[in-house]
């Protein structure tokens, strides 16, 4: 009897909780993290009744968790692959794109400041097939910098990430002998170098290890006042990544958007565009049968690609632009 | 129940009653579960691993074992790289950690004045207390600078002719992430191998200096072998904890998926790879293979503990027994 007494009051105060605010859950990239969590907090605040809950998993268990239907929404760096998508059965997932990341070489060599890189030399140097600083590679893209003669230590991430996808993604565009030897992943048989984990790890390892190089996200870069070198674009232009350069690569993408909105936007056309940027994703089921949730999500997702877009640039990520936008828009009424 | 006790017999009432007042079977049950969820929870560990790596072991069979290729783009996993790291960097460790520790409990036991050495071991628990990530992260800072620094090169100077020391000094490698190790592993074997030297009755000291010894002969002849059990204990709970170590190990042994004779190389462990990897594995092999990688560890674990177990039972035979 006692017992019996007991559980009532647990379910009565279970469900007075659950009863103040649908909470949706969603779970995925770490990389843009920082703005989702702001959004679905001012999100919170503007509508008191929504509470959504967004666990910094990664992409791979955002996906995995998505598929087996454990969240009501994912996200990732990567579009999901079609093998991937085979394998949801119980709905349709649509891509959204939320913000563009770029993702920025970051060095420590003595005496060098604001060095250029190549596709090629980039390439080059992550093969093992530059070895040293003063490469005749390196130094045709830096003419007039003293580049010292020095062994090169490469770094890269050791734990699988989005990052590490885009980079690869890149170097698999700009380098035949990368693309069939290495490939694009998240995270790949690196020919050589050492691994740091995470932005932190990299950018550890390149701050104390003279003579090194290694690659990290823009708004990590840009958070800890690092230095970090421009690339060649598909254009020929040494673009160095800031918000401006990162939303022009995606506005040269966005011509050739497919209509699910999978495309990687690494080498993209521009003159100006920044070539090592990436989309990423809100994975949203397109049949949420819980009316309340559908409101909601669908009321999150044209406030995000409009109003909530001017919050990016403060967070170092790059809004999405314009034309994406308003196809973007016409993909929410694909959600039933 | 209620209705058991009504219509049994009296006398065996009686004793049934007694027996639970007593408390013996309830404890004796109380205890038996305990002691079963233990097991229970190894077998429940085995055989999800043993399932969710189903796909890999399909694939791979025994070759994952001796595989040296980690590519998740063309689907290639082996494990070589990974168990050899893993268990290079846990002998460096107790290659360090042994000595140092088994000394230093000796000299706080038997040696030290009491002050001291009350002191000494709340230290010593303080810092088998830190927690790992810290350890790691010092690591980093500190550590890796002075290894690459100072004595990485000293290394390849003195002794460089040997193919142990060769190779660009990155700071990072095996044997950085052996001695983080080390740090981490050598407070468990003071602290135990103190306890266990502690246990030892005064008489056997008392005897041995009765016979003539000095201090350190009946130390080092009676003492520590008296208290050898507690004292290899004290060591393969050191093995243990260096063999599962992720976040130190994974933040200074450069995580790369070679083979390297150069104990001044990047590599990998076991663990590290898992934690690196497990989150953002999306292909379902990949995954498959990570979870291979834990039943990998699981077993290694195993094999080096029942050989601990067989030196013991060798050892045990010969010298003063343990009570």
């Amino acid at each position: 009897m006692k017992k019996q007494i007991l559980w009532t009051m647990l379910l009565a105060g279970a469900s007075a909780i659950a009863g103040s605010a649908e909470t949706i859950t969603a779970a995925g990239a770490t990389f843009p993290a920082p703005i989702y969590q702001k959004w679905f907090e001012d999100f919170h605040k503007a509508h008191g009744d929504v509470q959504i809950n967004y666990q910094a998993i990664g992409s791979g268990g955002g996906i995995r968790q998505l598929t087996e239907g454990t969240v009501d929404f994912g996200a990732s760096d990567m579009p999901m692959t079609d093998d991937q998508l085979s394998k949801v059965t119980k709905y349709k997932v649509l891509h959204f794109p939320t913000v563009i990341g770029g993702i920025v070489p970051t060095y420590n060599v003595a005496g060098a400041a604001a060095l250029k890189f190549s596709g090629e030399t980039l390439a080059g140097i992550y093969l093992g097939n530059i070895k040293k600083w003063n490469d005749p590679a390196l130094k045709k893209d830096n003419p007039g910098v003293n580049l010292p003669g020095e062994d090169i230590t490469v770094v890269h991430r050791s734990d699988g990430s989005g990052t590490s996808f885009v980079f690869s993604d890149y170097l698999s565009k700009v380098s035949p002998e990368w693309k069939s030897k290495v490939g694009a992943n998240t995270s790949v048989n690196w020919p050589v170098g050492l691994g740091g984990k995470g932005n932190e790890g990299v950018a550890g390892l390149v701050k104390q290890t003279p003579n090194s190089i290694g690659y990290v996200e823009l708004i990590y870069a840009a958070q800890n006042k690092m230095e970090f070198g421009a690339i060649k674009n598909a254009a020929g232009n040494f673009v160095k990544a800031d918000v401006t350069t990162v939303t022009d690569a995606a506005a040269g993408a966005a011509k050739d958007m497919p209509a699910d909105f999978r495309v990687s936007i690494t080498n993209a056309p521009g003159k100006n565009a920044y070539p090592i940027a990436s989309f990423t994703w809100l994975l949203i089921p397109d049949k949420i049968d819980n009316a309340t949730k559908k409101k909601a999500i669908t009321d999150f997702l044209a406030w995000m690609m409009t109003a909530a877009q001017a919050d990016a640039p403060g967070l170092s990520y790059a809004p999405l632009p314009k034309p994406v936008v308003a196809k973007e828009q016409k993909q929410i009424a694909l959600i039933k | 129940m209620g209705t058991a006790v009504v219509t049994a017999p009296p006398q065996s009432r009686q004793k049934r009653m007694k027996l639970w007042r007593d408390g013996d079977r309830i404890a004796h049950l109380v205890t038996l579960m305990f002691a079963a969820s233990v097991f229970l929870v190894t077998v429940f560990l085995v055989y999800e691993l043993w399932i969710h790596s189903g796909p890999s072991r399909a694939k791979f069979g025994f070759g994952f074992i001796t595989g040296k290729t980690w590519d998740p783009n063309t689907d290639q996993f082996g494990a070589l790289p990974f168990i050899y790291g893993t268990v290079l960097t846990s002998f460096l460790a107790l290659l360090i950690s042994v000595p140092l520790g088994v000394g230093a409990a000796i000299f706080l036991s038997e040696l030290a004045p009491p002050k001291l050495s009350n002191a000494c071991t709340f230290l010593v628990e303080l810092l088998a207390a830190v927690p790992s990530v810290i350890l790691g992260l010092l690591a980093i800072f500190t550590l890796v600078p002075i290894m690459r620094q100072y004595v990485e090169p000293f290394l390849k100077r003195a002794l460089g002719f040997l193919p142990l020391f060769q190779g660009p000094a990155y700071g990072v490698g095996y044997l950085t992430a052996g001695l983080i190790l080390a740090i981490m592993t050598f407070p468990f074997i003071i602290s135990i191998s103190r306890e266990a030297l502690l246990a030892v009755p005064r008489e056997q000291r008392e005897a041995a200096l009765a016979l003539g010894a000095t201090k350190w002969e009946s130390t080092w002849q009676v003492v520590v072998p008296f208290a050898r059990l507690g004292i290899l204990g004290s060591i393969f709970l050191a093995l243990a904890r260096a063999l599962g170590e992720t976040m130190a190990v994974t933040m200074v042994i450069g995580n790369d998926t070679g083979i390297h004779t150069s104990l001044l190389s990047p590599g990998y462990t076991i663990a590290a790879m898992i934690a690196n990897n497990f989150t953002e594995a999306t292909g379902d092999l990949f995954l498959s293979s990570l979870v291979e990688l834990g039943l990998v560890l699981f077993a290694l674990t195993m094999v080096l503990n029942g050989a601990a177990q067989l030196l013991i039972i060798a050892t045990t035979g010969k010298g003063s027994k343990q009570p």
